[in-house]
């Protein structure tokens, strides 16, 4: 056998097949992007600002840290993040009822779905910000007691509840939607080996199939939350003193308008940025199991570059390369 | 340990079991075969009541499985109730359904710290004496995925037992594996049985039966066509069904 190896055909030596088309296309999207930032960019820099002509870019550096800015960021940041528990804890019960035996909870979430993502977050914030027009107070307690508790609208639901209840309420909706899709994709034999040992309905979902419905779940809450953060600008027409508010109270002082959108846009895609960088590593941590490895994080990566780079790979990254216990199989 | 009379079972009007009669004694090791479709794995999820039967008796260690009889009524047995049955019944199935986000030795802790509310300590003490005994002492903490189908077999078995059942129901366990990969799956099967654990097996495995099995029952269309000794009913079959069947096969 080794003999009919023996001569091995020479490697191909080819000319490769050019490309012009390729070059071309990417010259001229460059250079019409190139044309279009530099035109806007050029005319910020020669705008009037309030401190003078050709200020505009210096208006932008001015504000981009100032305080009422960062209090703006502040009140989008908690705005995004309670709106996103609400809708996830409400989205998650949702979806719960609506996969439920119990046909009046499904309709009831069924009901609540249709309802919530047919009408739009802004008329949404808009209506419980006006509740106390015909809602004059909410009262809670058990019929035929006197154990109730009585609250003022006005007082209950101040701007930021009316934004956090609009954008929390209607985020639940499509949160629902996204856990059930994760809970309906994992398969049906482990709900029965789960039932097979003995567990009991919750338990089968807790401990079973909502784990693995996580890596269906998460990517696309990630990208709702990213969503959120920047939908919590409507808030703005709640009076919410969040970040596009800020921007537009400055702006309306200064007539800088266009140099605060961009201070605003920076941050927004700051916040973003960061936001995505963390959906990355909660990814990771959920997709345990799904690949015989874990991929590397970017920065184990860049790490191991270094080391290829200057020496012949050291014993530990060998190990930590196919080694996986059980690899050699299939 | 196990007690079938005029078991029936219909999907919409479908009759997929035509009136099961069969027992099975501690200890025992009842193989079943037949051709897909005849009814076998039914029967078997009807013993754990992951399917409920709609007409006859079928009863585990005497008691109804999935209803509760008290004078001439029969109630349902509460979710509850199920599960504690369950629990002392081990399955395993033709497609392992480890849990794969689990490792090897949660997979096999996990219930009897949920459901029998165990101490970790000792849960994983004996997962990790059921793995050594299935051969993947070094696997523990391995995730599903990263072993083959034999291994993961062999790990859904160990799982079953960390509940220590006193009945083990196996629903094809060899049928999605490399054939390379059955041999292993069977040996720790075979341990098992030798051990005396009671045990109904559904399988296209003849030699295991013959070896093995204490019973042979061949069903087809929802009934058992012929039942006995192993070496009977495969050397002598008396129907011709059974005949047909076993030409296939073997």
């Amino acid at each position: 056998m080794a003999d009919a190896v023996g001569v091995r055909p020479a490697a191909i030596k080819a000319v490769p097949v050019r490309h012009p088309g390729r070059w071309v296309a990417a010259i001229v999207v460059l250079a019409i992007a190139v044309y279009v930032l530099y035109t806007i960019g050029a005319a910020i820099g020669n705008d009037r600002t309030v401190l003078g002509p050709h200020t505009g870019w210096l208006v932008v550096q001015r504000f981009l840290f100032n305080g009422l800015i960062f209090r703006g960021i502040l009140v989008t940041l908690e705005l995004t993040v309670l709106a996103m528990a609400v809708g996830i804890i409400l989205g998650a019960i949702l979806a719960v009822m609506r996969l439920s035996a119990n046909p009046v909870m499904s309709w009831v979430s069924w009901l609540y779905i249709w309802f919530f993502r047919g009408t739009p977050v802004l008329v949404q914030i808009f209506f419980w910000f006006n509740i106390n027009l015909v809602v004059k107070s909410i009262d809670i307690g058990i019929p035929f007691t006197s154990l109730w508790l009585h609250g003022d609208t006005n007082k209950l639901i101040p701007p930021f509840m009316a934004a956090l209840l609009g954008l929390g309420l209607n985020e639940a909706a499509y949160m629902a939607e996204i856990v059930r899709a994760g809970i309906i994709s994992v398969e049906h034999g482990q709900t029965e080996a789960a039932q097979a040992l003995g567990m009991d309905r919750g338990l089968v979902m807790r401990r079973i199939v909502l784990p693995q419905a996580m890596r269906v779940i998460i990517p696309p809450t990630g990208n709702e939350t990213i969503s959120m953060l920047k939908t919590t600008s409507l808030a703005f027409g709640a009076g919410v003193t969040e970040l596009f508010t800020r921007q537009q109270q400055i702006a309306t002082a200064t007539y800088d308008v266009l140099e605060l959108l961009i201070v605003a846009s920076i941050w927004y895609v700051v916040m973003t940025s960061i936001l995505t960088v963390g959906q990355y590593y909660i990814e990771r941590r959920f997709g345990r199991g799904s690949t015989r490895q874990q991929p590397l994080t970017p920065l184990q990566r860049f790490r191991r570059m270094l080391f290829t780079f200057h020496a012949p790979l050291p014993p530990a990254v060998v190990q930590a390369g196919p080694a996986v216990p059980g690899s050699e199989h299939r | 340990m196990v007690k079938a009379e005029a078991v029936q079972k219909n999907f919409g009007r479908l009759e997929v079991l035509r009136g099961i009669d069969l027992e099975v004694k501690p200890r025992d090791v009842m193989c079943m075969i037949g051709p897909s479709g005849s009814g076998k794995s039914t029967f078997l999820r009807c013993i754990n009541h992951l399917e409920k039967i709609d007409a006859g008796r079928l009863s585990v260690d005497g008691e109804l499985v999935g209803y509760r009889q008290r004078g001439d009524r029969i109630y349902e047995l509460r979710d509850a109730e199920v599960c504690k049955k369950r629990a002392e019944i081990g399955m395993v199935f033709q497609h392992f359904n480890l849990f794969p986000h689990l490792t090897a030795l949660e997979n096999l802790v996990e219930a009897p710290i949920r459901v029998k509310k165990e101490s970790r300590a000792v849960a994983s003490e004996r997962a990790r004496r059921l793995l050594d005994r299935v051969g993947l002492a070094e696997k523990v903490d391995a995730y599903p995925r990263q072993l083959s189908g034999g291994q993961q077999q062999r790990v859904a078995i160990a799982r079953a037992l960390a509940m220590q059942p006193k009945l083990m129901l196996f629903d094809e366990p060899t049928s999605a594996l490399d054939p390379e990969l059955v041999g292993e799956v069977l040996d720790v099967m075979r341990a098992l049985a030798e051990d005396g654990m009671t045990m109904i097996v559904v399988t296209h495995e003849i030699g295991f039966a013959r070896e093995v099995g204490d019973t042979l029952v061949f069903m087809d269309g929802g009934v058992i066509v012929e039942a006995g000794k192993p070496r009977d009913v495969l050397a002598n079959p008396q129907q011709e069904r059974t005949r047909s069947f076993l030409s296939k096969v073997l």
